[in-house]
């Protein structure tokens, strides 16, 4: 899950198009938010897009730990980030929702192929 | 694409080589012999699925240890076109007890020929499992952003 450290202007926007059939974005969304602190972060930038500083003063956790709980986020789709003067600037991506969605529309895909392949099996010879 | 249409449905359909009938049951009463084998909320060894097929019935797993571990509740039995039911988990395959937070999925099969069936699926009211979705998406475009509704879909992330 080390698809983030791509080109940092690809981050600053929303992706065109949620991510779909990615079974591990919604994985990296539920991982990401499983952690209490990281939530804390989270829910801050998505309050409010501010900086690693700002988020470092309002929490008891280091600039360092700030930095990397925003790292996860960012993997996840969650966070995206953007340059403002001197500073980088966190801030919720919306469409980093949009992988919850497409968790579920996985697992039926994934689940209905399955599905078939039983419902064409010839019927067991069970009693009814 | 571009719309918050986070709590919009998500609809599938799959054609399927048998009669509707044949295709109603394995979806309902043969559920375990297709359900995801990592997919299961119970905790311990599954010993099979079990669905209850009337409306207020429900859908469980069971455990060897005799356990169960009930996921859904049938909201519409009407073999062999159509079943509906709830669904009481989380994203995070946890039991969601407040029925009020379940999403439904409703499943209709339609007989092509008498030996083709098209199962259309749709999962719908996913916003219910926190009001988090709902509202995130009204907050999108609000100056102060998603407060309340971000907090409510993160604690329901966090089970």
């Amino acid at each position: 899950m080390t698809y983030a450290q791509g080109p940092e202007k690809a981050s600053a926007g929303p992706p065109g198009r949620p991510v779909a059939d990615q079974p591990l974005a919604a994985a990296a969304v539920f991982a990401a938010l499983g952690d209490p602190t990281r939530r804390e972060v989270f829910e801050r930038v998505a309050a409010r897009p501010q900086s690693v500083g700002e988020l470092a003063g309002e929490l008891p956790v280091s600039r360092p730990a700030v930095s990397q709980h925003l790292r996860v986020l960012k993997d996840a789709g969650l966070v995206s980030d953007g340059p403002a003067g001197t500073r980088r600037i966190y801030r919720m991506n919306p469409q980093g929702l949009d992988h919850l969605r497409a968790y579920l529309d996985h697992f039926w895909n994934q689940s209905l192929a399955a599905f078939k392949t039983a419902a064409e099996q010839p019927p067991k010879e069970s009693r009814k | 694409m571009s719309t918050q249409s986070v709590a919009s449905p998500v609809r599938t359909s799959i054609l399927v080589e048998a009669p509707q009938k044949r295709a109603f049951e394995v979806f309902t009463a043969d559920m375990a012999s297709w359900w995801p084998a990592d997919k299961h909320v119970l905790e311990g060894e599954l010993a099979g699925m079990v669905f209850e097929p009337r409306v207020g019935g429900r859908i469980y797993d069971r455990a060897v240890d005799g356990s169960e571990c009930s996921w859904a509740r049938v909201l519409a039995y009407e073999p062999p076109s159509r079943v509906v039911f709830s669904w009481d988990i989380d994203l995070r395959w946890q039991i969601e007890t407040d029925p009020e937070r379940a999403s439904e999925v409703e499943v209709r099969f339609i007989a092509e020929t008498d030996a083709r069936t098209r199962v259309e699926l749709e999962h719908r009211a996913l916003e219910r499992h926190g009001e988090g979705w709902e509202s995130m998406r009204d907050a999108v475009g609000s100056p102060n952003g998603w407060g309340d509704g971000l907090r409510a879909f993160a604690a329901y992330l966090a089970g």
